[in-house]
């Protein structure tokens, strides 16, 4: 592998590793967006059995 | 009635920005022929430029996005004007460094302190890194939104100087591809370029929308568990 086809691959590789980390990150928060809405609608349903 | 929401339509631009994408790899490794000066180094240009130049579009939507906030007051253009600044800082940060790896193999350099184009980059991907710094230290609510907004639109008069610095200082060590007699390479390398410049776009669109579906529902739960533990 040559000098240039390095560079090249390198800098291809930093744009496709900075897109995962960032889909990685949103999988991430729609993870704690989805355990959020399960505390709140259970805390819905109990506050529906209350009353 | 029609169900079409923004955030309905954002499967179907992150599926057009996958496949374009894929098509600018295709034609960037497979179909436009090898620069007979540079070798397959210049093959970066192809997501170089067009990411440059996503972050440029980025950093110019949030201050839209900021005037906007400051002519008609309504909030949701704060968070507009913040997401497109991220989303430029990203990109910016990714220009920084496939740039710096393209210089280091044509150059030899990983950075040329003498390139007027480089270093006014850098100082607007600076700028608008401090944004975060500035928005983070304030209290959440309108004056956090106003002082942010007149920043972003600040930042943008350093986007025209940083674009058009290569012409204004004639400075020889960045290259100069698009001239006024048009852009100096095959017709295959410009469509090339041109496809890359759709796909990064569309990529930069798409993680937009997805951020800001992201924020809008954060801030939709806030308000709802406020209510309900009220």
């Amino acid at each position: 592998m040559s000098s240039g086809e390095k560079y090249t691959a390198a800098a291809y590789g930093i744009v496709f590793l900075t897109i995962l980390v960032y889909v990685v990150i949103i999988a991430a928060k729609l993870s704690r967006l989805e355990r959020e809405t399960a505390e709140l609608a259970e805390l819905a349903r109990s506050r529906r059995t209350d009353v | 009635m029609s169900t079409s929401s923004p955030s309905n339509r954002v499967p179907f631009i992150a599926a057009a920005a996958a496949a374009l994408v894929g098509l600018a790899i295709v034609f960037a490794f497979f179909v436009a022929p090898e620069d007979a000066d540079q070798g397959i180094s210049q093959r970066i240009f192809y997501f170089h430029v067009p990411i440059a130049l996503t972050a440029y579009a980025c950093f110019g939507w949030g201050a839209l996005k900021a005037l906007l906030l400051l002519w008609k007051k309504e909030e949701r253009y704060d968070l507009e004007s913040y997401v497109a600044i991220h989303q430029g800082t990203i990109f910016g940060a990714m220009t920084l460094l496939t740039g710096s790896i393209w210089a280091k193999a044509s150059w030899g350099h990983w950075w040329v302190w003498d390139s007027k184009q480089l270093v006014l980059f850098l100082v607007l991907f600076l700028f608008y890194s401090a944004y975060f710094m500035l928005r983070f230290s304030i209290e959440e609510g309108p004056r956090r939104a106003n002082i942010s907004a007149v920043y972003a639109l600040f930042g943008v008069v350093l986007i025209p100087v940083s674009f058009l610095a290569i012409r204004l200082a004639e400075d020889f060590i960045h290259p100069t591809t698009f001239t006024r007699d048009g852009p100096q390479m095959t017709g295959t390398m410009f469509l090339t370029f041109c496809i890359a410049w759709v796909a990064i776009t569309t990529l930069a669109y798409a993680l937009y929308r997805v951020e800001l579906v992201g924020k809008r529902l954060d801030e939709n739960l806030r308000e709802l568990r406020e209510a309900l533990t009220a």
